[in-house]
């Protein structure tokens, strides 16, 4: 019974993040400026993090948790980085 | 799927619940993404995601594991502080560097920058303050 709630809630909480991320995608590769695909990769990010949590919860696994942070640190970098490079043309001066 | 169903029911409805919410308000914040006009309103949407929705999907990740294995388990208080710290962080440069494109474009969209103060020199033949 427990099992059967889960797995529905977990898939239907699946599919919400995977069109979030076709959302962000949307952006990515629409986007009329160079700062909105940025901000759309960010956006791709954290809903990628997400969704690696409810894998985590699925399976019963630290696995994808460590998988999740390294996301969510990484991801931090690059848009920080992007940032960076949208305002002064170099990233590292 | 042996381990879902050690789960018992108090803690499996907060844990379905809590994903549900949190994918929820992540899907507004990405359809808020897609939907809204300009850069500078976009910039606010995702954040309904990176604050609540990745808080909630944390909280029933904690509450999951910390019932099945009948410790507590924490890490993923990790990745909450990381979000929280960082995103402000990011989404300030990518409005700064928006900010500074649109002005160097000569946008009318955006409000011009503040007159920079220089320490100018004094003017010779001018009247003195009163």
């Amino acid at each position: 019974m427990t099992a059967t709630l889960l797995l529905w809630s977990i898939f239907l909480a699946q599919i919400l993040l995977v069109a979030a991320m076709a959302c962000a995608t949307y952006r990515v590769l629409r986007g009329p400026r160079a700062q909105d695909r940025v901000l759309g990769l960010d956006t791709l990010y954290v809903n990628a993090t997400m969704l690696l949590l409810t894998f985590g919860i699925r399976t019963g696994s630290t696995l994808y948790f460590e998988a999740a942070l390294i996301i969510a640190l990484l991801g931090f970098v690059a848009t920080a980085a992007l940032a960076k490079f949208l305002m002064r043309g170099e990233v590292i001066e | 799927m042996t381990h879902l169903a050690d789960l018992p029911v108090w803690a499996a409805i907060p844990v379905a619940l809590f994903l549900l919410l949190g994918s929820a308000l992540a899907l507004i914040g990405s359809i808020g993404f897609v939907r809204l006009r300009s850069f500078y309103e976009r910039v606010h949407a995702p954040t309904l995601g990176t604050s609540m929705g990745i808080g909630f999907v944390l909280l029933a990740s904690m509450l999951c594991f910390t019932v099945l294995q009948s410790r507590l388990v924490l890490h993923e208080i990790l990745i909450a502080v990381s979000m929280l710290v960082t995103t402000p962080i990011t989404l300030m440069l990518l409005a700064r560097a928006a900010l500074y494109r649109d002005r160097s474009e000569g946008s009318d969209d955006v409000p011009a920058a503040p007159p920079v103060h220089t320490a100018a020199p004094p003017a010779q033949d001018s009247a003195p303050p009163v």
